[in-house]
């Protein structure tokens, strides 16, 4: 084995940039994270645009079907998707929204609150960008504790340093 | 015998690594914890789980449904 591996340090880090705010998409960012925190990196999360989002102290986080036609439900045996004209009917989201968590939950997968807490508890690095606050009018205050504020220098320079870059 | 178990059986990815994680934080260097999971994925994972922290994966097997998995804290 490496020799570096046994001595319980890792040297390798990552960072995300998180620029989505729906339930599907927060999960990307936040499995990778918190995995890569409990494999010892060092993980930095930037969340920008409607990411920024995933930050706030009240997750109430939605799934659409619209601009989403890969979208299949299983049903009933089958795999459904829901046409457009439907979808966007009011309350389609909601339904939809209620169904993906109650599946979810049926197959032992973390919600996003679990997931977010795993991520806080291991140091990952949470990075609120400045511009998306001023630009929709968030207040810090509206966010998690431990959530550091910066901007796209901050972004870049941990970027820089990272062995694994990802954007989301 | 493990010094520790771990019942992540239900759980999804990434919660079984992530509690296993949280585990052998509590605990000692040479203690075993033993795991065990019905997520497929798993074998694979905690398999790389431990070649990237270093931790060694003294044994990984199923019986039935179940997945069973022993580390050694490095």
């Amino acid at each position: 084995m490496l020799d570096n591996a046994n001595d319980g340090t890792n040297s390798k880090s990552m960072s995300i940039i998180a620029t989505k705010g729906t339930l599907d998409w927060a999960y990307p960012p936040f499995i990778l994270g918190t995995t890569a925190a409990a494999m010892d990196m060092e993980v930095t999360m930037f969340f920008t645009f409607y990411g920024l989002g995933l930050l706030k102290k009240d997750l109430n986080l939605k799934i659409s079907t619209l601009g989403n036609p890969a979208m299949e439900m299983p049903m009933m045996g089958r795999h459904m998707a829901m046409p457009n004209i439907i979808g966007g009917l009011p309350g389609a989201d909601k339904g939809v929204t209620a169904m993906m968590k109650n599946m979810m939950a049926k197959k032992g997968v973390a919600s996003i609150e679990d997931l977010r807490e795993a991520a806080v508890e291991t140091d990952v690095r949470l990075i609120a960008c400045q511009m998306t606050l001023d630009l929709f009018e968030i207040k810090d205050t509206d966010l998690i504790d431990g959530v550091e504020i910066g901007g796209a220098a901050t972004a870049i320079e941990v970027a820089g340093k990272a062995d694994i870059n990802y954007f989301m | 015998m493990a010094d520790q178990t771990l019942d992540a059986k239900g759980l999804n990815c990434p919660l079984p690594i992530i509690k296993a994680k949280k585990a052998l934080k509590g605990m000692s260097p040479n203690e075993v914890l033993a795991i065990e999971a019905t997520d497929p994925g798993s074998v694979a994972d905690f398999s790389a789980f431990c070649r990237q922290t270093g931790n060694e994966l003294v044994s990984s097997g199923q019986s039935g449904d179940i997945y069973n998995f022993e580390i050694k804290k490095s």
